[in-house]
């Protein structure tokens, strides 16, 4: 690895580790943790198997409810409740991906978004998931049998461990001789093909890897915030994990995590923006339009697609 | 007699690759003209870059008296082009028929060369179209496609006509039917510029000849100029 | 009389019912295909701008005091040319990139749209009564068919059929095919090939719009209407393949009829019976039942 980044990384780390002491809110920072680790997840697959899913926050939320359930109803400990949301994403996502690696291209992101729907129809309905309530009072529990995770230091720091370490895991995957097949199945596939590797095989691998991961993610956040919602499995939520990853950089590791603390430092500001620019223009639909996330990640959309497809993180890099 | 078309310093480019660098030809109203090459030379590359179907283009390309190197594509064929592409170009989900009438008449003058020939014409030079009139395009034949795709240039009205290796993969028997057609159109005044790898085809039919390499131009000689290039030929083409 | 333990006039009115959303189905699907075909864009925007045919409608009537048939032509005509718009501003830069690129931009532009007409009309739905003309219902002796209803199958299915006869019977409709496989060749040969890609997408849209003006007395008007029907006729165009006008059509109005049908046997699934058929014919027969693949 170069000298750069490893710095970099090696700050922002030593940054996160004392992030607390040095008066940032910690809930902000590990739900900002959750969100990069999703994107990361995301852009596994889509900047490194060059497959755009439309439907990740089946995964993200379809686990946060799996995890929250088995931690209230159930009574598991956090260990076992976010192992249960990873292995649920990682089981959604081998679903997902037999049915939509048959189709290629345009198609497979179609897919991924009606299974996602299909996934969100199911949440509203099933009286477990509380409906339009949500799933409320996850307990944060005792990690291990001696970790109270109900001190947000402890939960802070757990969550940091998980966060590094699955990040982690998806750099030693795409660096591993099984990113370098992947790579060639994006940038080739007949090629891939012809010289003996089983291109669907791989791409589902990445599939239920970037799912399973997306999970974690969805547990994690489950467990942090205390609660999963319909928000959580609403096909925005996958539009706004796109997004992250496209202004962050897609392809670039470090891009999903400048993604997703720009989108959500900018949802936070959003409101006080739109209000500002209301008082200063005399037109109260500005403070409208800043309640508007939607219009708002709809702008940055076209503006990333048009104009900045390189995304923040790839404008140092070359075309790959 | 008029240039139909001249081609002064031609560079053209798919994409990042420079095809063309900086081709000189002309043809004057009223001949056939022959490019020869070996494959990858640049001959399909210079009769695509006239209709405007390569990337970026510099240079001058005059149709008839007007510049064109700057023109959208579809501003070009109404100038009196003809393009039969070297892939003969015929959709499938169009009917035989169909296919035919697909490029619009080209305004041109009364009788004559650059008249349009009604479709009846058409199919009396080629009856194995009008026998499968309402087919899908692609049903034809190889030989009867690449009757279906110079039939619907001749149709349009098209007085200039780029032929690009219209011999290729045909029986014998329909290639002198072609090089028969081909004398016919020049009788009638068309003005004819192919591309043909088939020698013992193009020889007699053209009145000057050129040879591309690497892109460029250079060797031109008239027909009967041939006998005398002939050593040069088998050198350069490995006739 | 019963059919399967279900009195026939509820079989019979949900079925008619599937055939209102079927005809939908079928008209946006219509359009999603004859836009994917020639601009290789899946325009996700094809739930907003039907969206947009029905506020259009709403405000028509009540701000304009223009009546539901006028809007039938002015509300197309009027998403049509924010089409060209559409087309002219964003869509035409990303022609030359992946296909991936045109779906995330129209998402923008569905989100801009859905956002701002948020802003200013609200989330409820804004109340919009059938014209006097269709009210009411036809007795038929053993049921009672609403007006409306039968009308905006009606008018559908005729959409689609003209639509239909347009591109696969006429001159221009030859240009949009050929246009379809090669339109460099077909530039080539003189044919304003550019202008061809904006007024189909406008057409396109126009269809979804006119399916919009339909919808406003039969839907809950509101800027979200389109959200949820766009995954729908996504799972259509999947399920039906893009390759085949005809194939669109039907599968559309087969979906909702099927849709309508499980609503009586089964109502918890309805929702999400399409996505279940979807499924099914990924793994039966992958390319769709219909389909070319692109």
């Amino acid at each position: 690895m170069k000298r750069l980044p490893t710095i970099g990384y090696g700050l922002l780390l030593a940054g996160l580790l004392a992030a607390p002491f040095l008066g940032a809110y910690p809930i902000f920072l590990m739900k900002l943790l959750c969100f990069a680790l999703f994107a990361s997840a995301f852009n596994l697959l889509l900047g490194y198997a060059g497959l755009l899913s439309f439907g990740h926050a089946a995964f993200f939320g379809g686990s946060a409810y799996v995890a929250g359930h088995a931690m209230k109803a159930w009574g598991l400990p956090p260990e076992l409740g976010l192992l249960a949301g990873t292995a649920a994403g990682a089981l959604l996502g081998w679903v997902f991906g037999v049915l939509a690696i048959r189709r290629q291209g345009i198609y497979f992101s179609m897919i991924t978004l009606a299974l996602a729907q299909l996934v969100y129809f199911v949440a509203v309905q099933i009286p477990a998931t509380g409906g339009e309530d949500g799933l409320q009072g996850v307990p944060r529990g005792v990690l291990f049998g001696f970790i109270d995770l109900g001190r947000d230091l402890n939960m802070y720091y757990l969550t940091v461990a998980i966060a590094v370490g699955a990040f982690l895991l998806i750099a030693r995957a795409i660096a591993s001789p099984f990113g370098q097949v992947l790579k060639g199945v994006r940038e080739n596939e007949p090629r891939a093909t012809s010289l003996g590797y089983d291109a669907d095989r791989v791409k589902l691998m990445a599939f239920v890897l970037s799912a399973a991961l997306a999970g974690l993610a969805g547990s994690l956040k489950t467990l942090v915030l205390g609660f999963a919602s319909l928000t959580d499995v609403h096909w925005l939520a996958s539009g706004q994990v796109i997004l992250m990853t496209m202004i962050g950089g897609v392809g670039t590791l470090s891009g999903p995590l400048m993604g997703s603390a720009v989108i959500l430092l900018l949802e936070g500001k959003l409101g006080q923006f739109g209000q500002a620019l209301a008082n200063l223009s005399g037109w109260n639909g500005f403070a409208a339009l800043g309640e508007s996330v939607t219009t708002t990640m709809g702008v940055l959309f076209i503006f990333s697609v048009l104009v900045f497809r390189k995304g923040i993180m790839g404008l140092g890099m070359k075309r790959r | 007699m008029a240039a139909a078309l001249r081609i002064q310093n031609l560079h053209a480019w798919y994409g990042e690759s420079h095809v063309l660098h900086g081709v000189d030809l002309e043809v004057r109203e009223g001949e056939v003209v022959t490019l020869l090459g070996r494959n990858g030379a640049g001959r399909t590359s210079t009769l695509r870059a006239v209709m405007g179907l390569t990337g970026t283009r510099k240079g001058s390309i005059q149709v008839f008296g007007q510049e064109t190197i700057a023109m959208p594509t579809y501003r070009i064929a109404p100038l009196g082009i003809g393009y039969c592409p070297e892939e003969r170009g015929i959709f499938a989900s169009l009917s035989v028929e169909e296919n035919l009438l697909l490029p619009p008449r080209l305004k041109g003058g009364g009788a004559g060369v650059g008249a349009a020939m009604g479709v009846d014409e058409i199919y009396a030079m080629f009856p194995n179209l009008a026998e499968r009139r309402h087919s899908p395009g692609t049903r034809l034949s190889g030989g009867e496609q690449q009757m279906l795709a110079v039939g619907r240039i001749l149709r349009t009205g098209a007085r200039l006509l780029l032929l690009d290796e219209i011999s290729e993969g045909l029986a014998p028997v329909i290639v002198q039917a072609l090089g028969r057609m081909i004398r016919t159109l020049r009788a009638k005044g068309y003005t004819v510029l192919m591309v043909e790898q088939n020698f013992r085809f193009a020889a007699p039919l053209a009145d000057r000849f050129y040879v591309m390499e690497h892109g460029r131009v250079v060797e031109a000689f008239a027909a009967a100029d041939l006998k005398a290039r002939m050593p040069l030929l088998n050198e350069l083409l490995g006739v | 009389m019963n059919l399967l333990d279900i009195p026939l006039p509820i079989l019979l009115s949900q079925l008619l019912l599937g055939l209102v959303n079927g005809s939908f189905y079928a008209i946006l699907s219509l359009g999603l295909a004859v836009i994917f075909g020639l601009l290789h864009v899946i325009n996700f925007a094809h739930g907003a701008l039907f969206m947009l045919g029905a506020v259009l409608t709403w405000i028509g009537l009540n701000h304009f005091g223009v009546p539901y048939w006028a809007m039938l032509l002015i509300a197309p005509l009027l998403v049509g040319a924010f089409g060209v718009v559409i087309e002219r501003t964003l869509l035409r830069w990303i022609y030359r990139l992946d296909h991936l690129y045109g779906m995330l931009l129209t998402l923008g532009v569905t989100l801009v749209l859905e956002g701002v007409l948020r802003a200013i009309f609200g989330a409820s739905g804004l109340p919009y009564s059938a014209p006097e003309a269709l009210q009411g219902a036809t007795q038929l002796g053993f049921m009672f068919l609403p007006n409306y209803r039968i009308w905006v199958v009606v008018a559908s299915l005729t959409v689609c059929f003209a639509t239909w006869y347009l591109i696969e019977r006429t001159r221009l409709g030859a240009y949009l095919r050929a246009g379809t496989e090669n339109p460099k060749l077909v530039e080539a040969f003189g044919i304003n090939v550019p202008l061809m890609v904006m007024l189909t997408y406008a057409f396109g849209v126009g269809l979804a719009a006119f399916a919009g003006v339909l919808a406003a007395p039969v839907m809950q008007v509101s800027p979200l209407m389109g959200q949820n029907l766009i995954i729908v006729v996504f799972a259509v165009v999947v399920i039906g393949g893009m390759g085949s006008i005809m194939g669109a059509i039907l599968t559309g109005l087969g979906l909702g009829v099927l849709e309508g049908l499980t609503k009586v046997v089964y109502p918890e699934a309805s929702a999400t019976v399409v996505f279940v058929v979807m499924a099914i014919v990924l793994l039966l027969r992958p390319a769709g039942l219909f389909g070319k693949e692109h």
